[in-house]
């Protein structure tokens, strides 16, 4: 053991000289590459610091921190990568990230894991990464120096004046009905919205671009959105950050229903992770596991929040969520028994050295003395909080703390079912939304929300953006709870513009208690141009999901006073009401096969058109230009075999 | 073009036609005959091929591996249904749930217009219950649909039974991009119409069902799967469906070719492809065989389960297990592959099916005519009664020359009315025809000893016949007495009407226009006032609708192989007809008011001309 110790640390010793080397290569100019020799011969040599317990500021030298704060974000990813492979090594070497002291801004990274056992016997799994800056990107100033916010995101945000940015890729439909709620939820295929800062005058414009850009840094289709898909919603979507922008003008929304979400949308999405994926929770993050389930869902959100209690200024937080769900039959082989290792095929090691923070949580609220299943590792730690109006329970396992890994250096938290089958509490509120009829020339879009709350009534928002190709008929519009008529508080509809813009329709609805409220609408499908058909038009054409924002009464009243100690997943939405909590979902999105001609026959569609202009315009030119004569009867046949005759011999016919 | 416009030739060649008129509809009708008899002949048809990409080049394996465990649960469920008397609901609900499905029931409940006495109901109410596979990481925009009936008596029970070990296999794989929709349905169509209507939410029949709670997008194909007995020799392969609309022909090329990829025999119409398509016996098979399927069509009832998806564009057959006394035998476990591989390969597709034709008749499953082969021996048959209007028109415009010193024929020729009083006439009897019927059963069952249905179909029989007696003398009370030119312009209007009803119902449904046309054409061309009477009334009786209607129920017994007696016949002719009532009624099939409300009128004026005084 000590040999390989010394092995590994002679080896250490090697690969930062190299890239320290290639370090100075690259900033030749700067004149701290002897200072950070020295920091890394001091880190190399420095006393063993015990890893992990959150006081790791102590042991920090000077010089990193200066050379850290010069070097150019390519100098601090080749520190990232050095860090994790010093994790990798030696856990000894975690002084080297610590942060800086007296920064003229501060960073902090955190990270978690929450696993939630599911009655169907699917498990979910939701990662939150979290960077809070504390930088003022909204005052304006020139931001160069990047340390754990990614720079490629910190820069877009600069240049385009972005306020709030939440985007999310989802491959698959959340099963609210047997899954219950998700922490962050998010329609299948692409959402973007995005809020910018009042001082932005070309909204459109900027838009246009960003969504370019973007489309570029998560190498996804969002250079599709345009004005035919761009929405701005007056109430659905507010700022979650602070400020106090509500002028939708700033906002702008839009989904991509058919977006594919793969492995070529993830590997950047770790890329933007401090640790990437080498070290802490993001080494789960295997795509073999991650797309071989039922739900897979990642998300970057950016907004402004506090920096301290008093809200005198601004961070900047970016949280990098990621959700999934294993099937039980497809992924769990059908027993209801889950590890980290049968989720992800990996298990955990250590935390991110750059966390201050790195957590995994287990619900076990079902759970209270074991009854429903095994949990082991066990770990004395219990967490509560109040999340989605629901008091829950959770185990946590603190990865910053060597104990947690026990005995094997691995922590590998298994979940065994006893007995086979639990019941859910239905979810307060659920929709579904489906094209209704037959036919290729009108349709009719039914959206059901179910409300399941015994005796409250809740209002909620809905949100439905349709593409022009539909032409909604907005006169049939019906609202009906209990077979009565519903009457909306509040709507705002915009009316579609062929090949502009879609329509959008807002309604704020008060759902009464243990009811289905039904918004029926009827549409007419529009022939398109031949040139404005996908290459493969007899899939359909899609229509995005509604959003349906609600705030709606918690199952128990909720704990205030512990704003602090609450975990990440649970402060996202703003909270107004004590007794209610806000909650967002999403539809279906539809798939509608519109009018389509048989692109196969474009051939036979010259020949036939042809033929009926030859035919019809021909004779009719005919009949036009001829001139018409009284003709004599016709002689009979000997009389004109006598003129033939005539005329040979030259004479006059008769 | 200076055909037309130039006199003397336009002259010249309607005096052609004119003159040759009876020779040239003779030659085309026999050329119209001809060429669909010719049809059936192999060297002029096409073989089957598979149009769709997403289908044909991609291979999947097929692994279901538990075919007797699925014949386990068939005998379970048989128990159940046995025990319940009807659909064990609950039964299919704990075990749908079981093999990890989102399982929905519908319930549904239907008073048909009389009772249906062939299948023994009147007050109908059931359930379906359904159980949705969804797809991972899909959205729930596509699904894909296989159903099994649940049949009175001991009929389908290894269906259902199959189709949950399919599905419990299905479940545990990760492949699957759209929802697969298991369904159970009960009292066959009726169900399956409730299930639909209440998918798509529309109500086109005044059926009660409760709306469905659980969808998965729109659905591409479906598959409707019949097997009583736990070894079959064949499958045999349902195209037809309602208002003789047809799936996509890929869908029977992509069962053709998983048959003879897993070795099964496979069958259409019940008939086996056979290869001597050069011998007389062969040609005669390969003849039955798309006889058979023109029937089928003709008759616009949907042959399978299958058959009312096709009005929501969903391509849609049933597959039926034939158990004979054949030596070689397959088993569930081979029929599941078969499924499988079925399903995996429609899971494949990027788009509905769409590449291959819609419009075809199949002489045997690996053969096809498509619509480009066939229409011409409609067009032949239709071109007859083009050609009578022109000479009709001939003869209306050229008269006033040659009958000018009988100057005071020519205005008081019978203008609107003597036409309009006919047509009138004649349509309301068609109105009667399609209304009376079902309004009068009661008064029927009142006064005479017979059950309703008896009482519909006679009462519909009388109508029809007392049709013949009514009209042909109406234009009497008008004019007095028929002119000649009268007569000529009721029968161009006539000509002109039946040309244009048969051109539509055959573009809609080739079978039925062509059978019409078979009888009507000729009766439309040749009928004047002065035939011999007597016996062009027998003809024109001989070949009415009704009476094509009872050749058709001999003919279809006799390629089906089960000839029936004089007696057997009728009481089959009686049944057909309830039937057909019942498929409108149920369904919305539309060849009972076609016949009804067009057919039998347009049939009506030319017995008004025969009779013409």
């Amino acid at each position: 053991m000590a040999a390989s110790r010394r092995q590994r640390l002679g080896l250490w010793l090697v690969l930062c000289t190299c890239l320290l080397t290639a370090a100075a290569a690259v900033d030749a100019d700067n004149d701290d590459v002897q200072v950070s020799g020295t920091g890394h011969d001091n880190a190399a040599g420095g006393p063993t610091v015990p890893p992990g317990t959150g006081e790791q500021g102590a042991g920090r030298t000077p010089e990193t921190e200066d050379r850290r704060w010069e070097a150019t974000q390519e100098e601090v990813e080749v520190v990232v990568e050095e860090v994790q492979q010093a994790g990798d090594q030696d856990q000894d070497q975690d002084q080297v990230v610590d942060p800086p002291s007296e920064p003229p801004s501060r960073d902090d990274f955190k990270e978690e894991l929450v696993i939630r056992p599911l009655h169907s016997g699917d498990i979910y799994a939701s990662f939150q990464f979290r960077t809070v800056w504390d930088t003022d990107f909204l005052g304006g100033q020139k931001v160069s120096h990047y340390r754990l916010f990614p720079k490629s995101l910190g820069q877009v945000i600069t240049k385009f004046s972005v306020r709030e940015l939440h985007i999310s890729f989802t491959q698959g439909y959340w099963r609210t009905m047997q899954w219950g709620q998700p922490y962050l939820p998010s329609p299948p295929g692409a959402e973007l919205w995005v809020w910018f800062q009042d001082t932005v005058t070309d909204v459109d414009g900027t838009w246009k671009e960003l969504t370019n850009v973007l489309s570029g840094i998560f190498c996804a289709s969002l250079n599709f959105i345009d004005s035919t898909n761009t929405v701005q919603p007056s109430a659905s979507f507010k700022p979650l950050g602070i400020g106090n922008v509500t002028d939708h003008r700033f906002l702008r929304y839009a989904t991509l229903p058919r977006e594919i979400v793969c492995t070529e949308n993830l590997t950047p999405w770790k890329k933007l992770l401090p640790c990437g994926s080498k070290a802490g929770l993001s080494v789960l993050l295997k795509s073999e596991k991650l797309f071989h389930s039922t739900f897979h869902s990642q998300a970057v959100h950016v907004r402004p929040v506090c920096q301290d209690p008093h809200c005198k200024t601004t961070s900047l937080e970016l949280r990098q969520t990621l959700n999934v769900v294993f099937d039980l039959h497809t992924s769990g082989q059908g027993k209801r028994e889950w590890s980290l290792f049968k989720m992800f095929s990996r298990t955990l090691t250590e935390a991110c050295p750059l966390a201050s923070s790195s957590k995994v949580y287990i619900d076990v609220t079902d759970n209270p003395q074991g009854e429903q299943f095994d949990l082991s590792p066990a770990t004395p730690l219990l967490s509560q909080a109040g999340v989605l109006g629901d008091r829950r329970t959770y185990s946590v396992y603190d990865l910053t703390q060597q104990a947690t890994f026990g005995p094997t250096r691995s922590l590998n938290t298994l979940l065994r079912w006893k007995s086979p089958e639990g019941d859910m509490l239905g979810p307060l509120l659920h929709s579904e939304r489906y094209v209704a009829g037959y036919g290729l020339q009108t349709g009719e879009i039914h959206t059901l929300m179910y409300n399941n709350h015994p005796y409250r009534a809740f209002p909620v928002l809905l949100l439905s953006t349709v593409p022009w190709y539909l032409r909604l008929y907005i006169h049939t519009l019906t609202v009906t709870s209990k077979g009565k008529d519903n009457k909306p508080s509040y709507i705002h509809y915009q009316p579609s513009k062929d090949r502009e813009r879609p329509h959008l329709l807002e309604m704020l609805l008060q759902l009464p208690p243990n009811s289905v409220t039904e918004v029926t609408v009827e549409f007419e499908r529009a022939l398109l141009k031949w040139t404005e058909y996908t290459p493969d038009p007899n899939h359909g054409f899609y229509v995005g999901s509604s959003v349906i924002s609600a705030l709606v009464p918690s199952v128990v009243a909720m704990d205030t006073n512990s704003t602090l100690e609450r975990p990440l997943f649970n402060s996202f939405f703003p909270c107004k009401e004590e007794t209610s909590y806000f909650m967002r979902i999403y539809t279906e999105p539809l798939l509608v096969n519109l009018p389509t001609p048989d692109f196969s026959m474009p051939y036979n569609v010259i020949c036939l058109t042809c033929t009926v202009v030859a035919v019809g315009y021909g004779s009719l030119y005919n009949l036009l230009t001829r001139t018409f004569q009284v003709e004599e009867p016709s002689p009979g046949l000997a009389k004109r075999i006598a003129n033939v005759i005539r005329r040979m011999r030259g004479v006059p016919p008769l | 073009m200076g055909l037309l416009s130039d006199p003397n030739r336009r002259r010249a060649l309607i005096g052609m036609l004119t003159r040759l008129n009876a020779p040239i509809c003779l030659v085309c009708y026999m050329a119209g005959v001809a060429w669909f008899m010719g049809l059936a002949f192999e060297p002029f048809t096409l073989r089957t091929y598979m149009s769709e990409n997403a289908m044909g080049s991609t291979m999947v394996e097929e692994r279901f591996p538990s075919g007797e465990a699925a014949l386990a649960t068939g005998r379970e469920f048989a128990a159940h249904k046995k025990k319940a008397g009807g659909m064990p609901v609950d039964w299919l609900v704990r075990t749908m749930q079981s093999k990890g499905l989102e399982v929905f029931t519908q319930r549904f409940s239907r008073k048909l217009p009389f009772p249906d006495e062939n299948k023994e109901r009147y007050m109908v109410k059931g359930y379906n219950v359904y159980g949705i596979l969804r797809a991972p990481r899909a959205p729930r925009t596509e699904a894909l649909v296989l159903s099994a009936p649940c049949s009175p008596g001991n009929d389908n029970n290894q269906a259902v039974g199959l189709l949950l070990g399919l599905a419990q296999y299905f479940r545990s794989q990760i492949y699957w991009a759209k929802d697969i929709i298991f369904l159970v349905n009960e009292h066959d169509l009726i169900g399956m119409q409730a299930w639909l209507e209440g998918y798509h939410h529309t109500n086109t029949t005044g059926m009660d069902w409760s709306p469905l709670q659980g969808r998965g997008g729109s659905i591409q194909a479906a598959l409707s799967l019949e097997l009583s007995s736990d070894v079959v020799t064949s499958l045999d392969l349902v195209l037809e469906g309602l208002n003789g609309q047809l799936p996509n022909l890929d869908l029977a090329n992509l069962f053709y070719a998983f048959c003879q990829k897993i070795g099964v025999l496979c069958t259409i119409q019940g008939k086996l492809p056979r290869n001597d398509w050069d011998t007389t016996s062969g040609y005669s098979h390969a003849v039955q065989t798309m006889m058979l399927m023109v029937l089928k069509q003709a008759s616009g009832r949907p042959w399978g389960d299958h058959g009312l998806f096709l009005r929501y564009h969903i391509e849609a057959a049933s597959i039926k297990g034939v158990n004979s006394f054949r030596q070689y035998k397959t088993d569930a476990t081979t029929i599941g592959r078969l499924m499988e591989g079925m399903y995996r390969k429609l899971n494949n597709l990027l788009e509905r099916l769409h590449q291959s034709y819609f419009f075809y008749l199949m002489p045997s499953l690996s053969r096809f005519v498509s619509i480009g082969y066939y229409m011409p021996a409609f067009g032949l048959l239709a071109v007859i009664l083009l050609l009578r209007a022109l000479d009709l028109w001939v003869q209306l415009s050229s008269p006033p020359t040659i009958t000018e010193d009988d100057g005071t024929e020519v205005p008081s020729s019978p203008g609107v009315l003597s036409i309009l009083t006919p047509l009138v006439i004649s349509h309301l009897t068609g109105v009667a025809l399609y209304t009376l019927p079902i309004l009068s059963q009661e008064t029927a069952v009142q006064h005479f000893p017979v059950s309703e249905t008896e009482a519909v179909v006679l009462t519909a029989i009388a109508i029809y016949t007392a049709g013949l007696a009514l009209p042909h003398n109406t234009h009497r009370l008008l004019s007095g007495e028929g002119t000649e030119q009268g007569w000529k312009v009721l029968k161009l209007v006539a000509v002109l009407y039946l040309a244009v009803l048969l051109g539509c119902t055959a573009l809609i449904n080739f079978s039925l226009g062509f059978i019409l046309a078979l009888t009507l054409v000729p009766l439309a061309a040749f009928i004047t006032p002065h035939v011999p009477k007597a016996l062009s009334a027998f003809l024109m009786v001989v070949l009415s609708p009704g009476c094509t209607l009872l050749f058709a129920v001999f003919f279809f017994q006799e390629l089906q192989e089960t000839p029936v007696s004089v007696q057997e016949g009728w009481m089959l002719f009686l049944s057909v007809i309830s039937q057909g009532i019942l498929d409108h009624a149920l369904y919305g099939s539309l060849v009972y008011p076609l016949v009804a409300l067009l057919v039998y009128p347009c049939w009506l004026l030319f017995w008004n001309i025969l009779f013409w005084k």
